[in-house]
């Protein structure tokens, strides 16, 4: 009883905070409102038993990925009204489309049903005297090291790009260059001996 | 009960609603990419639904990787959407024809 109740809980949650993320007029609502759909996508997740991939969700999505969104939405000097122009204009197509999506979606979760033997030909059955993520770690660093190391080499690709493209080098600006200082030599600086109370003319 | 049906439902609802976001903000790019995160986090909810329901781990490692994937995805991203604005000064989409052919 309790999980019927925590799954309509966290899914209307979730629906309805994602509904907000693409009505919102600032920006910054609309992040707010993504980080709480995380949050309730990670307790249906908990639901699921995949306590895991849940708290994955919150550190990497809420901690990450949502934070550098309000940071850029909030970097970024633009105006947001402006951009809004021209939303009524898509509404008609965009609810068609998405309306015929949807039932055709839930249609076909109606027709179909898993066959038993499925279940009996799984790839890494899950034990159930572990934990979730000890299941996991089971798994993940033995059958799939090599996703998991593919998935290291994605997110090392994906940093150097990022640092590649928002780096940049202003021109006119002075900056330490640390070989040049080490390679000067007495001879190329002028050294006057000043006398007290005259000063340099 | 809560089945999986229940689950594959709330993920197809929020599909939606990222591809409808889409439609609706057609010039908001931040927005779009927020709709984007949206829709692999449905993807990410049907998969764990089934990864419960058949017991079956490797639908939870494959979530793993979707996450990695959305998570440098939207930082690639965001950096050119950064680098954009830093050389137009805007970021509507209907102005990103710098190469067209």
């Amino acid at each position: 009883m309790a999980i019927t109740f925590f799954f309509y809980l966290f899914a209307i949650a979730a629906t309805a905070s994602a509904v907000l993320v693409i009505t919102a007029r600032n920006p910054v609502h609309s992040v707010l409102f993504l980080i709480l759909c995380f949050f309730n996508a990670a307790g249906l997740f908990v639901l699921m038993g995949a306590e895991f991939l849940a708290m994955i969700l919150v550190v990497v999505y809420v901690g990450a990925v949502a934070v550098l969104f309000l940071f850029v939405v909030m970097m970024l000097d633009v105006d947001f009204v402006e951009l809004r122009e021209g939303m009524a204009q898509y509404l008609p197509i965009g609810g068609v489309i998405g309306l015929v999506l949807l039932v055709e979606m839930i249609l076909l979760l109606g027709t179909w049903t898993i066959s038993p033997d499925l279940i009996a030909q799984a790839a890494a059955p899950a034990a159930t005297d572990i934990t979730n993520t000890q299941a996991i770690g089971q798994v993940l660093y033995t059958k799939y090291v090599f996703f998991f190391q593919m998935a290291g080499l994605i997110l090392l690709v994906a940093m150097v790009g990022a640092i590649m493209l928002t780096m940049r080098h202003r021109t006119g600006v002075k900056r330490q260059v640390i070989a040049d200082q080490v390679a000067r030599s007495p001879k190329d600086v002028v050294v006057k001996d000043v006398k007290s109370g005259e000063g340099l003319q | 009960m809560i089945g999986l049906t229940h689950y594959l439902v709330v993920a197809a609802v929020i599909f939606t609603i990222g591809i409808f976001g889409i439609f609706l903000n057609r010039k908001n790019v931040i927005i779009i990419m927020m709709s984007i995160e949206l829709m692999l986090l449905a993807v990410n909810i049907n998969l764990v639904a089934f990864s419960t329901y058949l017991h079956d781990l490797v639908g939870q490692v494959f979530a793993l990787l979707i996450l990695t994937v959305a998570a440098g995805e939207a930082a690639i991203g965001l950096a050119i959407l950064v680098t954009y604005f830093r050389n137009r000064g805007t970021i509507a989409v209907d102005d990103i024809n710098m190469m067209k052919g």
